[in-house]
């Protein structure tokens, strides 16, 4: 369950943001989730629901948008998206150098408030 | 409902304190190594048997990492290294953090290799950089074949593969081709050394890699 310790790093920078722009309130957290990181989004979501009290995101949801594993062959330029094991074989040419170019992501994307703008 | 892009990666605290430990290793010449394997695959007995070949050229350090207790540390103590034990206390997994707070225990100045044998699980330990020069996973043959396929993470970003236990082979079904195979398409530059830590059989060759790759 490492999902918990990254969950207590999103809050942390979650805190830090809300604080850095007046926010009292954060009612959405959006996350960045590649589908090829080891991380499980359920277990993010309820590590997160977990910590969250007693912070200014103790209403806020977790928004994950899952990043697709995508990569490019390096022998003929081809764009592999959607790939669905890392081990694939270019479609285009064959080949099986295919250089992985998403799919690992770990970012916090955006707060959101239910606050008035400039209030706070 | 103003929305407040933000943009940073979930684990930059982390990450900035694993740099920080990089620059005080490359500042005191010191080479890391990061063993991750799954609980059992044999990385402490790989340290035991290791450590007695290298001992006689290389000063090593040893970061033992478990959720509890501290015998495995004194497994590694025993061989006559400087081990330190980190107890996570439920953590499946060392960070950062955890390292940077025991490194006041060595003096790396005096040390050319500090291997951390990180908490046994194939998946936590992956995303946390701890500031290592490279990533070494052990997967021991009584695992299964398709560990690499099921956990490509860690067996695409290790540097080194050691296939452990190949002494229990006859007794097993385990296809140890198919196991080159899939780490060979994970990551084409790992080296891959499969050994014995009880029969002694291709810890030579792993060894003779170690001392190199330490001094270069
Ligand atoms: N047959 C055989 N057994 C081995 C070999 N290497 C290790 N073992 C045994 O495997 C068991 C686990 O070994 P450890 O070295 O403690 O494994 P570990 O990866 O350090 O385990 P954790 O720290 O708990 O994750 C022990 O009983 C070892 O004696 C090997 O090459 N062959
Ligand atoms: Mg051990
Ligand atoms: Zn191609």
């Amino acid at each position: 369950m490492h999902e918990l310790s990254i969950a207590q790093s999103l809050l942390d920078i979650v805190v830090q943001e809300a604080a850095r722009h007046g926010v009292e309130r954060v009612v959405r957290v959006g996350i960045r989730l590649g589908a090829y990181s080891a991380v499980v989004p359920s277990a993010l979501t309820f590590s997160f629901d977990l910590i969250k009290e007693n912070t200014v995101a103790q209403e806020a949801e977790l928004a994950i948008e899952e990043v697709p594993l995508a990569g490019r062959c390096q022998d003929c330029g081809q764009v592999l998206e959607n790939m669905e094991s890392p081990i694939v074989d270019c479609p285009a040419c064959g080949s099986k150098k295919i250089e992985l170019t998403q799919g690992r992501e770990l970012t916090i994307a955006f707060i959101e408030t239910d606050e008035e703008e400039g209030a706070g | 409902m103003p929305e407040i892009e933000v943009s940073r990666p979930i684990l930059e605290a982390n990450q900035r304190i694993a740099q920080g430990n990089r620059r005080k290793f490359q500042e005191a010449g010191v080479k890391v190594l990061n063993l991750i394997s799954s609980p059992g695959a044999g990385k402490t007995t790989l340290l035991e048997q290791t450590l007695s070949r290298v001992a006689a050229e290389l000063a090593v350090g040893v970061v033992e990492g478990d959720i509890q207790t501290t015998e495995d540390a004194q497994r590694v103590a025993a061989c006559g290294v400087r081990a330190v034990q980190i107890e996570t206390k439920g953590a499946c997994h060392l960070d950062g953090q955890m390292i940077s707070q025991v490194l006041a225990a060595f003096e790396l100045d005096k040390l050319d290799l500090l291997i951390v044998e990180n908490v046994g699980n194939l998946v936590c330990p992956v995303e946390f950089d701890l500031g290592e020069d490279m990533k070494v996973a052990v997967l021991s043959v009584t695992e299964g074949d398709d560990k690499p396929s099921k956990y490509p993470q860690l067996f695409q970003e290790a540097g080194v593969l050691i296939v452990n236990k190949i002494d229990l082979l006859p007794y097993i079904d385990c296809d140890l081709e198919r196991i080159h195979q899939t780490c060979r398409r994970l990551n084409p530059s790992q080296k891959i050394f499969d050994l014995s830590c009880r029969s002694g059989e291709g810890l030579e060759d792993w060894v003779a890699w170690l001392k190199a790759w330490t001094r270069s």
